[in-house]
């Protein structure tokens, strides 16, 4: 069979960044090809040199990189060849971009309408032409009221209807070539299921071909028929996606595979297996395999030849020394049978205790109203909610942004006051503000936050940020304080010299290890975790979390887990709670939160996660609208604006009850669980066949 | 946006009160006596206690505060302490010729050092931005007054010539509006460069290029409508000063603006005059204030339209 002759055809590029003087490398002989109607996920983690590919593509690299070699066909032309010039034909009109972040993408100062017509104008639209297509290109992507979008500024639009707009402009010129970059990682997972849908409605329909930049391995497995795997500027692994989900030739990609956890996964039954290390920063390409130092395979040629780019088969590439091994079963990345973590003992005693807890942040009332005595607005995050955690628990608490997840952390905490309710640590109330709780309180009760590029002070050394709460919480002398730091260290299983390190030494995974040494140092009762692997590499994000959970079960702490990933939850958790506007929506044991009955909204929310696997076939439920306004909040149950199940008028009048399922589920919804059952059939379904959505 | 506007001005309504207090208190709090000054100083205690009654110097303080507030506000300002004339008059001719110079300094000024800072930012690192920073910055160097006599070196001393009116205002006004724009030209035209520069790093300038725009319409219609909103507050603050700050241009070209009769005010302990110069002054200030914040949220559709 004669293959069509590719669309974009990459052939041997090398990019390099000219920082002082000096070219430091980013990409080494990327060879990549997309055919036409094709789309071919590229995916990689930070560092990888995912975005430069993109952006190469693009001719937008930024002032200081430079091509070193290689070639960038375009339909047969060179695009690194053309001018400024020439390039402006191509640009929209044959070649469009969508980035990550819509908020910062369009222009504030300008309707989105002119945004929208003024690219139309100059692909020879009339201006009354251009002002109804751009209108029609609003409606294509689903935008409700596409005139009223069109008069609107781009701060007055939500980060989802943002992107829409960004995807209605990559349209409008009718390119064959789409390249996406990281288009849904700023959104939230409902909002990113309903813009994948449209993305994948709108490509097919067009026969365009897309080159989908991505770190998140459900997205490509959802959307693309090709996946590239990028590590460390190099491409490791490019094959069809069922053929490369179903057998990994690449040890990475495999790392990669059994780094991400799936819905439904379990510490105690199949644990993580992350790769361990980091991605290489290189100032030089070694003649070696550049994942060797990660590799459980690694073997005396991996670290003194370059591995070559083989085709095992015609559809497959792969740069390994060992695919052949790989590919018979002869031998295995994975990394053997990791040992499963074990729960903690069965509940000891109650660490938390939250009991109506409420957190309103006012808004600055106008000085008129104050005059006449309104009582103030406010923004009602967290509204009257109970929940506990025992000793060696893990209570996770999921919800999308604006779920009010964050403000129960803090308010826990004391980073933020609860308005009214009550939080008792191990039977003792604590005050509401910080200022007013004792140092033996603070001590019980530490935090790991989500960016650990943030939570360390730069000027301090790993030793200094670790011996501070053992001196202020626990009124240990410095000398004693010190004494410690080699244990901690060595709990986070990091080496003992990095105590005299700086941040600023350290990568991503080991500064979020000096933060949670930190958080353990005081010996807390509670350990709360806001987003902790959100901010880190996959190959990375898994160790973190095996390492939370191994220093639970040996300190017997309780944890209090917040996370938009609902995979993440349930694969550390105990029990899960899920949150919406403020609400808790249900409350149910981690194992059973997969398993129907759901409440409406969970199921909503595990049938828009991607699933990093092409085999699991998985219900289609979307949510429509955008999340009400958390100041006037909607009457009855928070969630029936936008709930798929809605009955009626109880629900947007009668505050809904709370209704135990079978398997220890509690459920705050109207609808009776025997209904739940009978209408609600799994989310997740795995049959070895390619995903279709039902 | 109409209860926005009408909260600053309320503002601006406190802010001169305020400050008309303070006016008020430093101008009595300044040494030496006002009639000595008038009588001259071989002046017996009768006469003093007489001019000291007459000008109401002999009443509590808080009740001169409002008398003279009241008068102020009636339009009654008093005449002046030195040469007898009325204040109303003098301080309003005095600012209309300050207000024209002003106007024709931001005329000239404005153009040419954003014209400067967008050419400095679209170059940037390259010679031409060396080369505007060089000029910009050895200009803003430069004393007023020596600036000020290089002109009138240069062009001589600006004569009355013409036969029209307007002309004859501009060929006065010129050389010491051309002075003033040299003291605001680096200012502006750096501000300007990194408006421009910040702006061009933006994700929607990329947007804007990718949609295959030309290079003129990106900078014309997206990022310079972005990169010049700080320039305008600033422009605008800036003619408060303009009015009242320039002193020693006014000083240089013998221009009767505000600012020399300030001086004049002040070296002659005529607290009258200096105290509604003050609070003109003031007034201003806070009016250029109001104008820059209102015209900033007229362009920015953030502040302007709600979300």
């Amino acid at each position: 069979m004669l293959s069509p002759s590719p669309l974009l055809n990459i052939e041997g590029l090398n990019v390099a960044y000219r920082v002082a003087g000096q070219d430091l490398p980013v990409l080494r002989e990327i060879s990549l090809e997309v055919l036409p109607g094709q789309t071919v996920g590229l995916v990689g983690e930070s560092g990888s040199g995912k975005s430069t590919l993109a952006l190469t593509v693009m001719r937008q690299l930024a002032a200081n990189g430079v091509v070193t070699g290689g070639r960038v066909e375009f339909d047969g032309k060179g695009l690194l060849e053309l001018t400024e010039n020439e390039m402006r034909v191509v640009w929209g009109r044959e070649l469009a971009f969508v980035p990550q972040n819509p908020a910062t993408a369009l222009n504030p100062a300008m309707r989105v309408g002119e945004q929208l017509a003024e690219a139309l104008r100059l692909y020879g639209a009339g201006r009354a032409a251009a002002e109804a297509r751009s209108r029609e290109l609003l409606e294509q992507v689903r935008l409700a009221e596409p005139r009223r979008v069109a008069r609107s500024y781009p701060h007055q639009l939500s980060g989802g209807m943002q992107q829409r707009v960004m995807i209605a402009l990559a349209l409008s010129g009718q390119p064959r070539l789409l390249v996406l970059d990281e288009p849904t990682t700023a959104l939230d997972v409902t909002t990113e299921a309903s813009v994948l849908d449209l993305l994948r409605e709108q490509v097919g329909q067009r026969e365009s071909s897309v080159l989908y930049v991505t770190h998140n391995l459900g997205v490509v497995a959802t959307l693309s028929d090709r996946v590239a795997v990028l590590y460390a500027g190099e491409l490791a692994e490019d094959a069809p996606t069922e053929d490369l989900f179903r057998q990994p030739l690449h040890p990475y990609t495999r790392g990669l595979l059994d780094s991400v956890p799936r819905l439904g996964q379990r510490k105690e039954q199949r644990p993580l297996q992350g790769i361990p290390g980091q991605v290489p920063r290189l100032r030089d390409f070694p003649n070696a395999c550049v994942f060797a130092p990660r590799c459980p395979l690694a073997i005396e040629l991996c670290w003194k030849e370059r591995p070559l780019l083989d085709a095992p088969t015609p559809e497959r590439r792969v740069r390994c020394h060992r695919w052949p091994e790989i590919m018979a079963g002869e031998v295995s990345a994975h990394r053997g049978e990791v040992k499963p973590i074990q729960r903690a003992k069965q509940e000891v005693r109650r660490v938390l205790n939250v009991e109506d807890l409420k957190v309103d942040y006012p808004l600055p009332s106008p000085f008129l109203q104050t005059l006449v005595c309104k009582s103030p607005r406010a923004v009602h995050a967290v509204r009257e909610v109970s929940v506990g955690v025992s000793s060696g628990q893990t209570l996770g608490v999921v919800g999308e942004s604006g779920s009010g997840k964050s403000s129960l952390a803090r308010s826990v905490i004391g980073l933020a006051e609860r308005s009214s309710g009550r939080v008792e640590l191990l039977g003792i109330e604590l005050p509401a503000r910080l200022s007013r709780r004792s140092r033996e309180m603070l001590s019980h009760l530490q935090m790991v936050f989500q960016n650990p590029e943030e939570a360390l002070n730069p000027y301090l050394t790993v030793a200094e940020s670790l011996t501070r709460p053992l001196i202020r919480l626990r009124g240990l002398s410095t000398n004693e304080a010190r004494q410690q730091v080699p244990d901690l260290l060595a709990a986070v299983r990091l080496p003992a010299d990095y105590a005299q390190r700086f941040p600023g030494q350290l990568s991503g995974g080991e500064k979020q290890r000096v933060a949670i040494a930190r958080a353990f140092a005081s010996g807390p009762e509670l350990l709360l975790a806001d987003e902790p692997v959100s901010a880190l590499d996959v190959s990375v994000q898994a160790n973190i979390l095996n390492l939370l959970a191994e220093l639970q079960v040996e300190r017997q702490t309780a944890m209090l887990l917040i996370a938009h990933d609902i995979a993440v939850v349930g694969y550390l958790a105990d029990q899960i709670v899920v949150m919406y506007l403020g609400e808790f929506m249900q409350v149910s044991p981690a194992e059973a939160i997969f398993d129907a009955p759901y409440h409406p909204y969970t199921e909503a929310l595990l049938s828009s996660v991607p699933p990093p696997d092409p085999f699991v076939e998985q219900k289609k439920i979307r949510l429509e609208g955008e999340l009400p306004s958390a100041i006037d909040l909607p009457g009855g149950c928070p969630f029936h604006t936008r709930c798929p199940r809605f009955l009626g008028d109880i629900c947007a009048q009668q505050t809904p009850p709370w209704r135990e399922t079978g398997d220890g589920k509690r459920i705050f919804c109207h609808i009776p669980v025997e209904e739940l059952v009978q209408a609600q059939e799994p989310v997740l379904r795995f049959d070895g066949k390619r995903r279709t959505q039902r | 946006m109409t209860a926005y506007i009408l909260r600053r001005l309320a503002f601006l309504a406190l802010t001169v009160f305020i400050t008309s207090l303070l006016i008020f208190v430093i101008t009595q709090l300044l040494p030496g006596d006002v009639c000595r000054v008038i009588l001259g100083r071989e002046v017996g205690e009768g006469a003093l206690e007489a001019c000291r009654a007459d000008l109401g110097l002999d009443q509590p303080a808080p009740v001169r505060y409002f008398t003279w507030l009241g008068e102020f506000l009636r339009g009654d300002w008093g005449s002046s302490y030195s040469t007898d004339a009325e204040i109303l008059p003098l301080v309003v001719d005095r600012l209309n010729n300050s207000m024209q110079l002003g106007a024709l300094t931001l005329l000239i000024a404005v153009p040419i050092s954003v014209a400067l800072g967008v050419m400095a930012a679209l170059n940037a690192g390259r010679w031409a931005d060396n080369m505007i920073s060089i000029f910009s910055l050895a200009v803003v160097g430069l004393p007023e007054f020596v600036t000020g006599v290089l002109l009138i070196q240069f062009f001589g001393f600006p004569s009355i010539r013409g036969d029209l009116p307007f002309f004859e205002a501009v060929g006065r006004l010129l050389l010491p509006a051309l002075t003033a724009t040299f003291v605001l030209l680096a200012y502006v035209a750096r501000l300007t460069r990194a408006g421009v520069l910040e702006e061009l790093r933006q994700a929607y300038v990329r947007t804007a290029v990718l949609k295959g725009l030309p290079r003129r319409v990106v900078i014309w219609k997206h990022v310079l409508r972005n990169a010049l909103l700080p320039t305008i507050t600033v422009v605008a603050i800036s003619f408060g000063w303009l009015i009242s700050g320039l002193v020693v241009v006014e000083n240089v070209f013998n221009y009767p603006g505000l600012g020399r009769l300030m001086v004049f005010a002040i070296t002659r302990r005529d607290l009258p005059l200096l105290q509604a110069i003050s609070l003109i002054t003031v007034l201003g200030f806070a009016l250029a204030n109001l104008a820059a914040d209102l015209l900033y949220a007229a362009l920015n559709p953030r502040i302007r339209v709600g979300s």
